[in-house]
């Protein structure tokens, strides 16, 4: 697909996933909104162009999400891969549901469980490293949260992974700024971020999250010629929640039927 | 020995598993060349540095993209720096990673208590689907290094201050505990190097007319729930020896079997609900915590009181 035509699918994409967020947080059930809006556009840009999950096309790629509470995103991408039905939506947190809080086993396509975070990254190292002996070009990438990164197993997979090349991983950070009682800044900051990748010996990008074009080019830079490669990737918390956009609420919530129906509208206009 | 020196000479076994198997691989945390497999098989060779939680988790990674991972860890640091990781990682998400775990019990002697292993079995038993094993000598350990490979999960083996068993050759099967010596006073269940110490105390004992059976409690999960049964209703009376406290290892272990039993009399001996804060060689600090061989059978003999 040429690039201008790519672009604009994916953004339809990302609103689709969007929409199924605001499905899953109406009729007063709780859930980790912010962080699952905030990966929408990154998660459309890799499970409908930049990873085969399923090995349809190439040997499988493996993909980890680290913050595994924004397990919503990867349940809308299920439903536009046709994994899972969007009636199941209803079912979240519910008995004998396939969708849980976090990834689970439950759920088709789920390559690996996670919730506890800080877990992903050395895992996604293990499996860069078997695929690198498998020498088939599968791909491995493990999506984190900004606050994520104050665990210190981060750091030891990050000092970890240059250690034995890995071109094939890409670690994505979604930086929307904010953890679960306020900002990260305020919490635990994490500046400089970018310095501190580059230091890890990473290859290391900083792009706006949000701009398809620019999630589309930094793929592009992937595999970088020696090394990991990380994206950071600046976004919003509850990025298309115009009620819930950028506050500490956006973490755990649920929407109100005017707070759905204004981002519906919102989303409209966006995805134009 | 050391169990470093026992741990480290799986080396030649795993470097013939792995030119049979080309998914066997080894991950390693500072601990050197694990010899011949490290220089046959360089590629395969992960020495990740001083950092468990991520030895766990790359290891976790390895298993999950279809390879046969072997960690060397070090007990006391593996088992409960990376335990998540080995029960969210290897348990929950059902990985097939083998770590082998030298420094166990308390070999760490004079190293102090931060070296002394005395809490993996029981945080290890306690995940589903995990395997614990805590070979009673050298050959055992490879035999016990060979059955973890055949088995379809993690398992944990913890490689103790054991010296050879002369003449002993037993079949390794988990879940299986071999009697080494027969008895009707009591029977003593030792894991590890304590199966050693519980053969020397049988010799004592037997000068003093005390028969005692000796269990190798080499597999602590899944655990013999039969010879356990069987010496509680021939015999009645238990004692446990490990190195370890006695909360939740084997003796905990034995003491939950008996429980659902309702039957037999348990002695548990390790480490009660105290670190060891002496400062003292290996041979020492067993006699401090009373599971040399002279303290298991004056022990046994009140016990029998």
């Amino acid at each position: 697909m040429p690039g201008k035509k790519l672009e604009q699918s994916l953004r339809e994409r990302a609103a689709t996933l969007r929409r199924h967020i605001l499905k899953m947080a109406s009729n007063d059930q709780l859930i980790h909104l912010g962080g699952s809006m905030s990966i929408a556009d990154f998660m459309a840009a890799l499970f409908f162009h930049f990873l085969d999950v399923e090995g349809k096309n190439r040997p499988r790629d493996h993909f980890i999400l680290s913050k595994g509470h924004a397990v919503h995103t990867l349940h809308a991408c299920l439903a536009e891969m046709g994994k899972i039905d969007v009636s199941e939506f209803s079912s979240l947190a519910r008995m004998g549901t396939r969708l849980a809080g976090h990834p689970s086993p439950k759920a088709p396509l789920v390559e690996f469980s996670t919730g506890s975070l800080g877990h992903g990254l050395s895992v996604g190292i293990g499996m860069a490293l078997a695929e690198k002996l498998n020498g088939q070009g599968a791909r491995t990438v493990v999506l984190m949260g900004d606050g994520e990164l104050q665990e210190g197993s981060v750091w030891e997979a990050a000092l970890c992974a240059p250690r034995f090349g890995l071109e094939n991983l890409l670690a994505i950070v979604d930086r929307n700024g904010l953890q679960a009682a306020g900002k990260v800044d305020d919490i635990l900051p994490l500046d400089p971020l970018k310095e501190k990748w580059k230091s890890f010996r990473w290859n290391t990008q900083v792009i706006d999250g949000h701009d398809m074009a620019a999630i589309l080019r930094a793929l592009k830079r992937f595999p970088a010629k020696t090394g990991p490669s990380v994206i950071i990737s600046n976004t919003v918390k509850g990025k298309g929640v115009p009620a819930v956009e950028g506050t500490v609420r956006a973490h755990f919530t649920s929407l109100a039927g005017h707070e759905v129906e204004a981002a519906l509208a919102a989303l409209e206009v966006s995805s134009c | 020995m050391l169990g470093f020196v026992w741990a480290f000479s799986q080396g030649p076994v795993l470097a013939d598993m792995a030119e049979k198997n080309p998914n066997v691989v080894v991950v390693s945390q500072d601990m050197g060349p694990i010899s011949p497999f490290s220089e046959r098989f360089p590629d395969r060779f992960f020495d990740v540095g001083i950092c468990e939680a991520n030895l766990i988790g790359v290891a976790a990674g390895l298993a999950h993209a279809g390879k046969l991972p072997f960690v060397f860890g070090m007990a006391p640091f593996v088992s409960m720096r990376s335990f998540e990781q080995i029960r969210t990682d290897c348990g929950y998400n059902r990985n097939n990673v083998k770590i082998i775990a030298p420094c166990s019990g308390l070999e760490g002697g004079h190293w102090a208590a931060t070296h002394h292993a005395v809490e993996d079995l029981a945080l290890l038993r306690l995940i589903p689907g995990m395997t614990v094993l805590c070979p009673a000598d050298p050959g055992e350990g490879t035999r016990a290094v060979l059955a973890a490979a055949a088995v379809n999960g993690p398992v944990y083996i913890r490689f103790g201050y054991i010296e050879p068993i002369e003449g002993y050759t037993e079949d390794f099967v988990i879940g299986r505990a071999p009697v080494l010596r027969q008895g009707s006073d009591l029977a003593i269940l030792a894991t590890g190097a304590s199966v050693t110490q519980a053969l020397r105390a049988h010799e004592i004992l037997k000068k003093d007319g005390i028969s005692a059976r000796v269990l190798n409690m080499h597999s602590i999960k899944p655990i013999d729930r039969d010879a356990i049964r069987k010496a509680a209703e021939e015999i009645g009376r238990l004692i446990t020896v490990e190195e370890h406290f006695v909360a939740g290892g084997l003796g905990g272990a034995v003491a939950e079997v008996l429980a659902d039993l309702g039957t037999g009399r348990l002695l548990r001996l390790g480490l009660q609900d105290e670190f060891v804060m002496e400062v003292a060689p290996y041979p020492d600090i067993l006699r401090l915590v009373g599971i040399d061989a002279e303290s298991i059978a004056a022990s046994a003999r009140s016990f029998l009181k």
